[in-house]
């Protein structure tokens, strides 16, 4: 008999004060309590973060790759935003 | 390696479904782009893929179990808790590996299913008895050593998840060597007997071990097509040449002799070693070795004594999502 499907999660880990939650990688596992166990047993057993999320991967929503060219494309093109655009004389110093 | 079957051809599954995206795929990998699950990709490389990463996941769990055999019965408690730990790393590196593989599109259930029904394969390693406590020394310095020198190329594998997936179990894989060297090393600074001990595991194991790699070059197939998309960087007998070279000079510091009375060290300083008896590897990957059938009747009974535990996860979660919604309700 097939086994039935157990919900996937991801799971992001926070492995030092400061800085941010950071995907890891998934697990499965039937709600949110079992979920962080199995996170907790999967990707920290060397002490590899201080705080565990684990989100629905079903919660996610994604862009689509083939559409990465109209999506970033605008951002790539206004190199105006970016510091080394500007000209400061060499006299002024660091700025 | 882990994914030997897949040198044995199962009809030509390469297919060229778009001839202009197939191109624009080949120049993302030829630019050492990495593909991510959401990407448009060949039929065949998903096929391949999953293949690969299922076996390779399959390999890892299968791996608990000759170690796990000698878990109770270490000869101390440092000895035990090293065991215990590495062993539960195998079946992170199991879960890792599924979860790679999952995102090509089978669920976890199909992959583990097809492994339980006997129709995916695992590395040919792990149908070998472990029959003394010097077989858990030999497999951390051997086994997991071979699995190094074929994990770390895959670390820069074209597909995004099993590349990252291989960083992290790489991370681990070098104290599963180190703790195998320590033992062979105080087995072979130990009494005759237990130097002896040690030498009949390298006896045992050695040749196996070299069957890790695959088959020789010239009758490997799909080298070819994984070679070009990048998956596979080295060939079967680059990476099993590497692992003999390095392996010689560690044996002799153990004192130990290779049991190979042919292999000689050649110009270059290569150790050239004898023909390998691939009988003996294709009766194992055929379900013909000495523990196949344990192995996987262990599985499956394993799989089936957790079901319990399973379907009560499943329904307690099923019961607070139905109370919740009816508390929303209200
Ligand atoms: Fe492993
Ligand atoms: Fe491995
Ligand atoms: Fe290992």
């Amino acid at each position: 008999m097939a086994t039935p499907n157990t919900p996937l999660w991801e799971v992001f880990i926070r492995s030092r004060n400061g800085l941010a939650h950071k995907h890891v990688g998934s697990l499965h596992a039937a709600d949110a309590t079992l979920a962080l166990q199995a996170a907790r047993d999967i990707y920290t057993r060397r002490g590899e973060g201080l705080s565990i999320w684990v989100v629905p991967s079903s919660a996610i929503t994604a862009s689509d790759p083939s559409e990465k060219g109209m999506m970033f494309e605008p951002a790539e093109s206004k190199i105006y935003r970016h510091p080394t655009f500007y000209d400061v004389p060499e006299e002024v110093g660091h700025m | 390696m882990y994914t030997q079957a897949l040198n044995s051809s199962d009809g030509d599954d390469r297919f060229i479904e778009d001839a202009d995206r197939a191109a624009a795929f080949q120049a993302r990998i030829d630019d050492d782009e990495r593909i991510e699950p959401n990407d448009w990709m060949p039929a065949a490389y998903r096929k391949t893929l999953t293949r690969q990463i299922s076996q390779h996941a399959h390999s890892e769990i299968v791996g608990m179990l000759p170690e796990g055999n000698w878990i109770t019965r270490a000869p101390s408690l440092r000895r035990k808790a090293a065991l215990l730990a590495k062993v539960q790393d195998e079946c992170g590196h199991g879960l890792y590996l599924y979860a790679a593989a999952e995102t090509l599109g089978s669920s976890r259930e199909e992959l583990v299913d097809a492994m339980l029904a006997g129709k995916a394969k695992y590395s040919s390693i792990f149908n070998y008895p472990t029959l003394t406590w010097a077989d858990i020394g030999t497999i951390g310095w051997l086994v997991d050593g071979a699995a190094i020198m074929n994990q770390i190329p895959l670390c820069r594998c074209s597909y995004g998840p099993y590349a990252r997936a291989m960083i992290r179990v790489c991370k681990e894989e070098s104290f599963h060597q180190r703790q195998g060297f320590e033992i062979m090393l105080t087995l072979c600074r130990g009494t005759d007997e237990q130097k002896a001990m040690a030498q009949n595991s390298l006896d045992r194991w050695w040749w196996p071990v070299l069957m890790m790699f695959g088959p020789p070059d010239q009758v490997s197939q799909h080298s070819d097509t994984s070679t070009k998309w990048k998956i596979k960087r080295f060939s079967n007998d680059e990476l099993r040449q590497k692992f003999v070279d390095a392996t010689v000079p560690q044996a002799q510091f153990l004192g130990l002799t290779i049991p190979d009375p042919g292999m000689k060290q050649d110009a270059e300083g290569h150790w050239r070693y004898s023909e390998i008896d691939w009988t003996e590897f294709k009766q194992v990957l055929a379900g013909n070795g000495p523990c196949n059938r344990d192995r996987l009747a262990a599985r499956r009974k394993a799989h089936d004594e957790g079901a319990w535990v399973r379907d009560a996860a499943a329904a307690y979660a099923e019961k607070r999502a139905r109370r919740s919604m009816a508390q929303a309700a209200e």
